[in-house]
């Protein structure tokens, strides 16, 4: 097992230095001199030298990418010129935000989505499969900007429900925190539960034709237990391989969510950057998120290792 | 070599053509796909003809009308016709899915084929360049391409086709490494066919059913992709309609104006759920699995 991290984790490292060069290299995409990107708005002639030195701009561009890669090992992302703050401050400070609207909506998108998914297998070629099968589908065509747009129309506008907008911190109020980001929540989990309910469908389509599926029936297991027990547990396990993808589909979301509910967080914070021209942290941001991404990577084969003992050493 | 393996081929194509049709035919979602799809791209390509209004003409006079025998989906905060804008709509979402889409199959399919072919470093390069690339969650990548070379529908249609690229090379990879093990490639091989040969003879057409497949489900993510750039503000820039960029104005009025934000949504709803049904449709008729 532990050979088996090793070598995962080895694998991963060329892939991160990949990713640090496209990150790098974005600075390179803009035109004219680069040090005029990362001073923002300051123009004195002795601060533009100064960042010049600190970022080696003087240097041939393998040493200054050397120079950027050490500044980042050791936290250090550069600073945004709109807040003066470091990169990696900020982004940690607009992280809580996010990781609450994404765990709700992950939530909200398990409940609907597994249930779903098994009831749908368990059904297969009856209504219910149907139904279910045409709600997943609409899911995952309708961009959830509109979803949430349409929302807000209709639980805020018209039903005066919850508010349309506005950010609660958990760690002052709770209860007002989690109303307030309910709405997002739902808007984000309904697409993730599309995703998931197809997973949990095809996963448990294939576990319920296995032959143990037959012996717990056979055995005379009320029907539950074989289908949440013996199935369902079983079925998990692919879902694990999914990880990454509803990683993905979160962070990206999250953007969208963050953006119409404006909602303080990380998405709302790459979105500034771009249109404040806020260059390095838009590359901290995706050097994060790449990072982040590699690492759930990581975890999910490792847990599918653990879940799924009976994987050969390949 | 070919005088022996052509006959077959030619034999039984036409059989299979026939299954998939009929197949194709009893799948009544498919048909309604196909059916929306084909319905979109009409409305996209009749644009310049059809019986509309210019859809950058402001009206003052016509301010966030609603719905109406002369504006039938209403107008906009600056007097324009919606029902125009739609349409005209239709061609930038149609042309972003089509255009990403093209460049991830013609680069992520000869990268895929290349890496399941020779194998060895050339396929641990291509590998971990694909990891790299899924390692970017694509709206973050589009979002990041957008910063530093500047938002247009281009942009958007290079950062999506990037981001959907490693999909391909992944499926495309997998696809020739199966098709690399049957028989009709070894004994090609073993024959002495050249490699380019092979590839387009054998590989290519083997691998092509699911690479449609992935395709036309691409298209309707990509669709959405392109939606949510441009609501950013990082695609299709204004005045020239996208409905992304349409639901982004609406949003700022949706207690006045509430169909402003009802149509642009409703079309990309339809059109990628065609591409959608479309796709699963394809998948179903082509799995060879199944008989």
């Amino acid at each position: 097992m532990l050979a088996f991290i090793g070598r995962r984790i080895l694998i991963a490292i060329p892939t991160i230095i990949l990713i640090s060069i496209f990150v790098f290299t974005l600075q390179h995409l803009l035109p004219g001199d680069p040090i005029l990107v990362l001073a923002g708005e300051e123009r004195d002639p002795e601060v533009l030298e100064f960042l010049r030195e600190k970022y080696r701009l003087n240097d041939p561009i393998p040493i200054q990418y050397l120079a950027w890669v050490g500044n980042a090992l050791q936290g250090d992302l550069g600073i945004s010129f709109r807040t003066n703050q470091p990169v990696l401050e900020l982004i940690g400070e607009k992280l809580p935000v996010t990781l609450q609207l994404a765990t709700m909506a992950l939530i909200i998108a398990m409940v609907i989505g597994i249930p779903a998914g098994v009831l749908s297998a368990y059904k297969k070629g009856t209504w219910i499969d149907w139904v279910a099968n045409v709600v997943a589908l609409s899911g995952l065509s309708v961009p959830n900007f509109w979803l949430g747009i349409m929302m807000i129309l209709l639980v805020s506008v018209k039903l005066g429900w919850l508010p349309a907008s506005g950010y609660q911190p958990f760690a002052e109020d709770p209860l007002q925190s989690i109303k307030t980001m309910l709405m997002p929540a739902f808007v984000l989990g309904t697409a993730i539960a599309a995703t998931l309910m197809r997973h949990t469908r095809s996963a448990m389509l294939s576990v319920l034709k296995s032959d143990y599926i037959r012996t717990a029936r056979a055995k005379g297991l009320a029907e539950h237990v074989v289908l949440i027990k013996h199935a369902l547990r079983n079925a998990l396990v692919p879902i694990v391989t999914v990880t990454t993808l509803i990683f993905g589909e979160l962070l990206a979301g999250a953007v969208l969510t963050e953006q119409i509910f404006t909602i303080p967080g990380f998405g709302k914070l790459v979105v500034d950057a771009v249109f404040n021209r806020d260059y390095a942290v838009v590359q901290g941001i995706v050097l994060c998120t790449g990072v982040a991404f590699i690492f759930m990577n990581l975890l999910a084969d490792v847990a599918y290792r653990v879940l799924n003992p009976r994987m050969g050493d390949k | 070599m070919s005088a022996l393996a052509d006959p077959q081929a030619v034999a039984t194509l036409p059989k299979k053509q026939s299954r998939f049709w009929k197949k194709m035919r009893a799948n009544p979602a498919a048909l309604l796909g196909g059916a929306l799809v084909l319905f979109f791209v009409a409305v996209a390509a009749l644009a310049p003809v059809l019986p509309i209004a210019d859809p950058i003409a402001t009206d003052w006079g016509a301010v966030r009308q609603a719905p109406s025998a002369a504006h039938l989906f209403g107008t906009d905060e600056i007097g324009r016709d919606v029902l125009s804008r739609m349409v005209w709509g239709a061609q930038a979402s149609l042309l972003a899915g089509v255009v990403s889409v093209a460049i991830a199959v013609c680069l992520g399919v000869p990268l895929g084929v290349m890496a399941g072919y020779m194998g060895g470093w050339t396929d641990a390069a291509i590998s971990r360049v694909t990891e790299a690339l899924l390692a970017a969650p694509f709206l973050i990548l589009a979002i990041a391409l957008a910063a530093f070379l500047g938002p247009s529908l281009t942009n958007a249609m290079i950062a999506i086709g990037l981001s959907a690229m490693p999909i391909f090379i992944r499926l495309s990879r997998a696809q020739t490494m199966v098709v690399m093990t049957e028989d009709y490639v070894e004994s090609a091989r073993a024959v002495g066919l050249k490699p380019l040969a092979l590839v387009s003879r054998y590989i290519l057409p083997n691998i092509f059913p699911p690479i449609l497949v992935q395709a036309t489900l691409t298209i309707a993510t990509a669709i959405i992709a392109e939606a949510s750039l441009s609501f950013l503000g990082l695609g299709q820039q204004p005045p020239t309609p996208s409905w992304g960029s349409m639901l982004n104005v609406a949003k700022n009025f949706l207690e006045q104006a509430p169909w402003m934000a009802l149509y642009p949504g409703a079309g990309i709803f339809l059109v990628v759920l065609g591409f959608n049904l479309l796709g699963d449709g394809l998948r179903d008729a082509l799995d060879p699995r199944d008989h």
